[in-house]
């Protein structure tokens, strides 16, 4: 039971024993990259060829080729796209403005609660999505625990509703986000030297300008990890907009779970999803060139 | 031997009480994990095959005589799973437990086979298309029984042989009692695949509480007092054939112009601005909550609300003047299915008269058993307290026993062939988008 608690350290070889490459950290990938390679690589692979496929689900379906796909796609599908995008700007939106300050609270003045409110954030996800958001639409129901008591005190009129409006999928959506969004910026914020906000203090800045000079700026490696993680599920979303949703509400995921699972149209499902896919990956690739690459992996 | 492990070596300790993750991990984390659950739901509708079958199993084959015989020499097994639509058998409420509901406790009863019943199916489309990688791919979908409506679905699965045949020695009831339109149906020529578990019929429920004003027509659903508070189905056999009748059309014989009309009509529920949206089996809960007042609905589902439970008496069902489209939903057995004898045998439990009465006289919609029928009847003459008054209603409802005059308001849905499909598929699926 012995143990070192210093390493060995190196002698005199150390120098040469760096040149020797170790085939140690490609063991150590393999089982990675062989989950990637079987669940991503395959799949992707698979959804390619299905979206250049043509028939229907009675007849089957025959590779042909057809890019055409893509272009029917995305020509019919236009205000969907737009609307998702559209959807998913102002869940981040809103969603960076709620999260921003209850991460800064919990960074700076969580002290040894920090985990404590970590975990309280992280509660929900004990339970489904699906189910918490179908518990949203009996929450916010015509006649329900919220909307029928302040029905009956009068102050909302009888045909006021929550349910089935553009509003209440953003609210579910960016409900359903918010932890993706305080997450990144807690950790940066948590990372935030306390002595640097002092020493603007000290010389002089005032409150306001110690947050937008220094914390804002520092804490923006976690802003941009926010965004990318409200962002991109915000776009594809379809659960939110397909409970809590009506006619209006549509977005791009509908479609093409629609597409999959009412018209059993596959290649256009697929062709689709890769539409949106290529659309996402090209709107974070810009993202990423404007804030600079580095941040993602800063934070 | 090893004296390192995991509970004696401190170094374990030390590592399961450090930091899990660096900040860096964790976004990589996130970001991957969101990906995969992603794509794998993808993952389940990929790689599609399909293949019309034009002869029946072959010798040996699932369905084939040899198979069925071989099927009843090893006997029904202990256990069932039967799947549903949900307000679609009888419940006794005040009992817990297998009892609850009782023609089907009856069943277990006397056969000694277990049955785990889900009311799981909430739309016809959704749950093929769940099931459907399982059929393509020869597995067991996990059901021994489900219920489909005679829609493009069910024609697709019995083209494709998804189902079995089902073995004629195992349906005597169904031979002797089943009623003459369910016999021989023209989706099913010579019930080979599925025997009917109810019908009813599409056409349009409220709530009284909130529609005061007489409902005759499609049109009352456009109504913008009622703004915001109109659903419609999203099927396209239930609204299309709905549009038509309304429009003035025959379903049975229409033609695709008469599907763009339909459409476009259909169309206006959109434009109006006071849809709440286009619902599968989720507008019951949708009325029963008060979401909606007024929206299509099927039959029995309203009429059971309003009988049985006290809270929806202001219920009401109604037929347009012009006209509602009747659908027969089918039990059949999916390929694979663990038990097949057993659920033959439980779908043929349900032409005993006794029993057929059981379902109706608690979901309140047609039944295949005109024996049955004659129970309802005689059970409504007989009882006394509340019961009468519910069973009366049922037994006196144009909705459950159609006489001459009212039947003739109700009509057949298109059944569609070939490359018709894909153009009423075509029509009508993108209405339902918005």
């Amino acid at each position: 039971m012995e143990r070192h608690l210093q390493p060995d350290l190196p002698d005199v070889a150390a120098p040469e024993r760096r040149k020797k490459r170790s085939k140690a950290p490609f063991g150590l990938a393999a089982p990675a990259l062989l989950w990637l390679l079987v669940l991503f690589v395959v799949p992707m692979i698979a959804m390619l060829s299905l979206s250049l496929q043509t028939g229907n689900s009675l007849e089957g379906f025959r590779q042909t080729f057809r890019f055409a796909n893509f272009t029917d796609a995305l020509s019919q599908n236009g205000p969907f796209v737009v609307r998702s995008l559209r959807n998913a700007a102002i869940v981040t939106g809103i969603a960076l403005l709620l999260a921003y300050p209850v991460a800064y609270w919990i960074a700076f003045y969580g002290g040894r609660f920090k985990n404590v409110f970590l975990f309280l954030l992280l509660l929900p996800f004990f339970i489904s999505f699906v189910i918490r958001t179908v518990a949203w639409s009996f929450i916010l129901s015509d006649n329900g625990i919220v909307l029928g008591t302040l029905k009956n005190i009068g102050l909302l009129p009888e045909s006021y509703r929550v349910l089935g409006t553009t509003f209440a999928v953003i609210a579910g959506i960016t409900y359903n986000l918010l932890p993706f969004t305080i997450l990144p910026l807690y950790v940066s914020l948590e990372q935030i030297d306390h002595r640097l906000v002092e020493a603007a203090r000290d010389l002089y800045a005032s409150k306001t300008k110690a947050f937008t000079k220094v914390v804002l700026p520092l804490s923006m490696p976690g802003v941009f990890a926010a965004v990318l993680l409200t962002s991109i599920p915000a776009i594809g979303d379809y659960v939110n907009a397909s409970v809590l949703g009506g006619p209006g509400t549509t977005m791009i995921g509908n479609v093409i779970q629609s597409e999959f699972l009412r018209d059993r149209n596959y290649p256009e499902a697929a062709a689709l999803a890769f539409v949106l896919m290529a659309i996402m990956l090209v709107g974070a690739v810009i993202y990423a060139r404007v804030l600079g690459t580095s941040r993602i992996t800063e934070a | 031997m090893n004296d390192r492990s995991p509970w004696t070596d401190p170094s374990w300790i030390r590592g399961m009480t450090q930091r899990r993750m660096s900040r860096r991990d964790l976004i990589r984390n996130a970001a991957v994990g969101a990906g995969a659950i992603g794509i794998s739901s993808i993952l389940a509708a990929c790689g599609v095959s399909g293949e019309a079958q034009t002869t029946g199993p072959t010798a040996g084959e699932e369905g084939s005589t040899q198979w069925w015989a071989d099927m009843k020499a090893q006997g029904p097994g202990d256990h069932i799973n039967f799947t549903n639509w949900p307000a679609y058998i009888d419940r006794d409420f005040s009992i817990d437990g297998p009892g609850s509901r009782p023609s089907l406790y009856e069943f277990t009863k006397a056969t000694g086979i277990d049955v785990t019943y889900r009311a799981d199916i909430n739309s016809n489309e959704e749950f093929y298309a769940a099931i459907r990688p399982a059929l393509e791919s020869g597995q067991d979908t996990g059901h021994d029984i489900i219920v489909m409506s005679n829609f493009q679905e069910l024609a697709e699965m019995i083209a494709l042989g998804y189902l079995i045949e089902l073995d004629p020695e195992l349906h005597p009831n169904f031979d002797q009692y089943a009623g003459p339109n369910f016999v021989d149906p023209v989706y099913d020529p010579g019930n080979k695949y599925t025997m009917a578990w109810q019908s009813g019929i599409t056409g349009i429920g409220y709530n009284t509480k909130y529609v005061d004003e007489p409902v005759t027509s499609l049109d009352d659903l456009l109504n913008p007092k009622y703004a915001g508070h109109v659903a419609m189905f999203n099927n396209s056999p239930d609204a299309g054939c709905s549009a038509m009748l309304h429009l003035g059309i025959d379903p049975e014989t229409s033609t695709p112009d008469d599907w763009q009309k339909a459409a476009d009509y259909l169309q206006t529920f959109n434009d109006s601005g006071g849809l709440r949206g286009w619902m599968d089996q989720a507008y019951l809960t949708a009325i029963e909550n008060e979401d909606l007042w007024i929206t299509m609905a099927w039959s029995g589902d309203i009429l059971n609300d309003k009988l049985y439970f006290p809270e929806y008496a202001t219920f009401e069902f109604t037929v347009p003047d012009a006209g509602a489209v009747i659908f027969i939903d089918n039990g059949c057995i999916p390929n694979k299915a663990a038990n097949p004898v057993g659920a033959e045998m439980l779908m043929d439990w349900y032409y005993d008269p006794t029993y057929a009465a059981m379902l109706t006289e608690w979901n309140a919609y047609f039944t295949p058993v005109p024996a049955g029928g004659k129970i309802v009847q005689a059970d409504a003459a007989s009882a006394k307290g509340a019961d009468k008054e519910v069973l009366q209603t049922i037994a006196n409802s144009p909705y459950v026993f159609p006489d001459a005059e009212f039947a003739k308001k109700l009509h057949n849905y298109r059944v569609l062939e070939g490359d018709e499909i894909q153009t009423w598929n075509d029509i009508f699926n993108p209405i339902f988008l918005t």
